[in-house]
Parts: structure tokens; C-alpha cells; sequence
């Protein structure tokens, strides 16, 4: 079984940010320079996540699908704020090929069979923010893990699957940002009790924690942010058009997040295939860089 | 720019926009279409797809479109199936009992097993490998520039099995089994996986494609 590293980019206004616990946001880029970039270096997948969910800004982020789009040949999520088939008409039209549903998802769980039915499974993946309570219990929040809604994570996954979600995109709020590997006995949890794809996702901080976590956590996917976005803000200097967008001080200055190892996408691929992890290697995208 | 004028059949089971894409990349501007006399004037048809396959039977039916496919086929101009348009190709699925495909290439389409070693649906990154008993026939399609075992993008629950090997182009593994992952078969060419989702190498088979469009269309003048 051939896992897939997903690149994550959440999306503000025109921006790449990334935050801590989905929250704090930071501006770290352009989300479309990031995306090729990951593209060029060989990932498998790439994931939008526009986090504020700005719908009054929806033209800027179907532009951004488009600009994506067309220079990346390799699947496209893009989830936040998609709240009907409408909605999500409109981003596969711009360009993405999946669409990811949270809270809409949790509140109206029969868009889960709707869209699946118009768009295809495959197109259809559910986003579940788990956090874990204090009896141990796993709760799906929404909004970036703000939003209490009282759903039982397994219990969700395992409807979402029946309801013909294609794929379960799991965040650990816990974990996100925080660099400290992913949350393995939730992603197990979920990963064993469905037969749909699970994609791991908050925590990955050094190489180990994205084996662990396709190992003994059997995660289909891993979807990672921190680690490679602070190692190609080192590469990447382009800071212009978005200085109106806040504080970049952080960006020039070129300093790291400390609680992650910056590492690249070969880097990642290298890693795992040496711990006897299948995944598509590198090499061959490389050579058709143009 | 184009100079051959390549149809996406666009009956409404899928997002169009990679394939168009992938093509225009080549330097081909695909026209999406649903009607008839649009894909009987084509110098080339490819028919895309995700979803059901007795959803996408209906479509075609309810947009009349069976017969022209077979028409077209029968021209002898190329004719390109991806994902579930390669699916629709084979005599039948056994998706909800038994649906009836297109029968341009005898076979059956049948369900991945889920079990502990697979998921169902297979998506990601697989390899595609020539099969055992077609080793002429790679070099003459629009693989001629991958490389054995070179990683694809799929997605699917289903995937056909042609009655006759010689039509399988390639082959792939999926748990302890492999299944057939392309197809040729005259001026067919099919695939299970997406090729404009597959990173440089699926564009190339694109253009690899599209220049033997442009072959057949040369010779036909």
C-alpha cells in the first residue's frame, strides 16, 4: 500500500498563514508559490484550508484555485466554508479536485451523500478537528476546533464513511502547530474502524513522527504544513504583494519555528522509504522541472 | 494554436478542468462537449469520469450520446477513456447488480475487496508495469516515455478486467493482487488512473497522445 505525503496551506484572504492549535495565524507566504514549489519537489497531494472560511472573500480564493491549478498536475483540496452543493460547484469549477466539509458536514450529514452522489466519492472528503477530552473521549469540533458540537469522533467517521464520504481528512487540534508528533492512538482508532482512506494530520514536528504515525497509527496519508513551510520560507524570498496583509516581520527576519525540523519533501520521501515505508519516491519529478 | 481539435464529453459526471488543462499544457485547447455532431467532427474524443457507473450509462443515454461514441470509435480516430471513462469501455459492471457498458472491449468491471490490507477506494500513488504478456505493445502507445514502474494517481473502487490479455497495456499492484491499470486496443487507449493528476510524467502521455492525434489526422489528409 502506497502512502501519500499531502501539503498542507491554510489560506487567509490571499495569503499562505499557519498557526498553532489552528489559531495564532502567522503570514508566511504566497499559497500558490508554496504549491508549486511542493509540486516541483515531489508531492503527492496538495491541501488548501482557507481558516477563516471568508466567504465575503470567496472570489480571492476561487482565483487562487485557478492560479494553482494550472500550473499543478497533482489532486487539489480545498475545504473551509463550503457550506452547499453550490459552493462546492464553484471550487471544483475553479480548479480543485476534492473538496473537504467540516461544519457543514456535522450539521446537515446528508450533504455528505448529496455531493458524493453529484460529484463522486472519490471528490468528497470529510475534515474531522478531534480534540480529546479530559475522560479521554474524542469530541468533532469545528471552526478550528472552537466550535463545541458534542459528536463523537468514531462514531462520525464511521457514518461519514456510510453516508459516501471518499476519504476522512483527521486533525488532532491538540497537536496541530505544535510540532510534538500526531495524536497515533486517534488516527489508529479512526484508521482501523473505517475502510475509506484516513489522512493524518497535527503534530508532525521531526521525520519519526510521520513513520510513527503511518506505522502503528495505520494512516493512509499524512498531511503536513510547518515542517516544509518553514524550510521553504528560507528558500523563498518573494515578499511582495502582501505586505498589506499584516505583520511580516517574522517572515523577514528568517527565523524558524522551534518546535519543528525544517525538511523537504525528497527529504520526507527518503526518510520513509528507508524505514521500509512504500511511498513514490522523489526522483522522478525532478528531472521534468522546467 | 491548436491545430487538432480534441473533444472532452462532458456528460456531466465529472470536473473537467484538469483535462483541459492537462491538454492545453500540451498546447491542445480540448473544447468540452455534449453533442453529438460536436464529438463526430472531433479529430480525437476523450471520455472522462468519476461516480457511478450506472449514473454515468444514464447520462449518456439520457444525452444520446451511446450511439455516437460507438460511431466514433468505429471511425478508427483515437479515442482516449480515463478513470471511469475507461470503465464504460467494457461490456459490464457489477456495480448494483449488473449494469451494461459501452462493449467497445470485451471484459467485466468488478469491486476492489476491502480487507485488512486494502482500502477501498484505492487512492494514491501506484505503480504501472507492463504485464507479463504484452511487452511489444508499451512502446507503441502513449507510455512510450514512462518508465517501468513509475508512480500514477488513482482513484477508484472499481477496475476492469479485459477479457482478452492482449488488450491490457499495463498492470498494477493493489494489495496482493494486481489489476489492469491501461488498456489498448486499436485506436483505444484507456486508463484507470488520471494521468493529468500524475505529475510531469502524466502530462507527457497526454502529448505523447496528442502527437499521435496529429499523426492520424496527417494521414487522414
Amino acid at each position: 500500500m502506497t502512502i501519500r505525503i499531502i501539503s498542507r496551506l491554510d489560506i487567509k484572504g490571499p495569503n499562505l498563514v499557519k498557526g498553532i492549535h489552528l489559531e495564532g495565524l502567522r503570514v508566511l507566504g504566497k499559497p500558490e508559490d508554496f504549491a508549486r514549489h511542493y509540486y516541483r519537489s515531489g508531492a503527492d497531494e496538495i491541501m488548501y484550508q482557507d481558516v477563516v472560511a471568508s466567504l465575503y472573500e470567496r472570489n480571492s480564493l476561487e482565483d487562487i484555485i485557478t492560479r494553482t491549478a494550472k500550473d499543478i498536475f497533482i489532486p487539489l483540496t480545498v475545504g473551509g466554508g463550503l457550506r452547499t452543493i453550490e459552493d462546492i460547484k464553484k471550487v471544483l469549477r475553479a480548479g480543485a479536485d476534492k473538496v473537504s466539509l467540516n461544519t457543514a458536514a456535522i450539521k446537515e450529514p446528508e450533504i455528505i451523500k448529496e455531493a458524493s452522489r453529484k460529484f463522486g466519492s472519490s471528490t468528497i472528503v470529510i475534515a474531522i478537528e478531534a480534540i480529546k477530552q479530559p475522560d479521554g473521549e474524542y469530541l468533532a469540533y469545528t471552526d478550528n476546533g472552537r466550535n463545541y458540537t458534542g459528536v463523537e469522533v468514531l462514531g462520525w467517521a464511521k457514518k461519514c464513511e456510510e453516508l459516501g464520504a471518499g476519504e476522512i481528512f483527521l486533525t488532532s487540534v491538540d497537536r496541530e502547530g505544535t510540532g510534538q508528533g500526531f495524536d497515533i492512538e486517534l488516527v489508529r482508532m479512526v484508521s482501523r474502524s473505517v475502510s475509506i482512506p484516513v489522512i493524518a494530520h497535527g503534530g508532525a514536528g521531526r521525520l519519526e513522527h510521520i513513520s510513527d504515525v503511518l506505522k502503528d497509527g495505520k494512516a493512509d496519508a499524512v498531511s503536513i504544513a510547518s515542517m516544509l513551510h518553514y524550510n521553504f520560507i528560507k528558500i523563498n524570498k518573494n515578499f511582495s504583494g502582501y505586505e498589506h496583509e499584516g505583520n511580516i516581520e517574522f517572515l523577514k527576519s528568517g527565523r524558524n519555528n522551534s518546535r519543528v525540523k525544517n525538511t523537504g519533501m525528497a527529504q520526507i520521501k527518503d526518510y520513509l522509504i528507508s524505514k521500509g515505508i512504500d511511498c513514490r519516491p522523489t526522483v522522478n519529478v525532478g528531472a521534468l522541472k522546467r | 494554436m491548436s491545430d487538432v481539435k480534441v473533444v472532452i464529453i462532458d456528460y456531466h459526471m465529472s470536473n473537467l478542468y484538469s483535462v483541459k488543462n492537462a491538454c492545453e499544457r500540451t498546447g491542445v485547447s480540448a473544447v468540452a462537449a455534449d453533442d453529438k455532431n460536436k464529438i463526430m467532427n472531433a479529430d480525437a474524443v476523450i471520455l472522462p469520469g468519476v461516480g457511478a457507473f450506472s449514473d454515468a450509462i444514464n447520462n449518456l443515454k439520457k444525452l444520446d450520446l451511446i450511439s455516437p461514441i460507438k460511431d466514433f470509435v468505429n471511425s478508427g480516430r483515437p479515442f482516449m477513456g480515463i478513470c471511469l471513462g475507461m470503465q464504460l469501455l467494457f461490456s459490464e459492471s457489477e456495480e448494483f447488480g449488473q449494469t451494461k457498458g459501452l462493449a467497445l472491449i470485451p471484459g467485466r468491471v468488478v469491486r476492489f475487496d476491502a480487507n485488512k490490507n486494502i482500502k477501498v477506494p484505492h487512492v494514491g500513488w501506484s505503480p504501472i508495469n507492463r504485464p507479463k504478456s504484452g511487452l511489444g505493445k508499451w512502446m507503441d502507445s502513449p507510455l512510450r516515455d514512462v518508465q517501468e514502474n513509475e508512480y500514477m494517481y488513482f482513484v477508484h473502487s472499481f477496475y476492469a478486467v479485459p477479457e482478452n490479455n492482449k488488450n491490457v497495456l499495463s498492470v498494477t499492484p493493489y494489495g496482493e493482487s494486481e489489476f489492469c491499470s491501461s488498456v489498448l486496443s486499436g485506436n483505444i487507449f484507456a486508463t484507470q488512473f488520471h494521468p493529468e493528476k500524475s505529475a510531469e510524467k502524466g502530462v507527457k502521455i497526454y502529448s505523447e497522445w496528442l502527437n499521435a492525434v496529429r499523426d492520424v489526422k496527417g494521414e487522414r489528409n
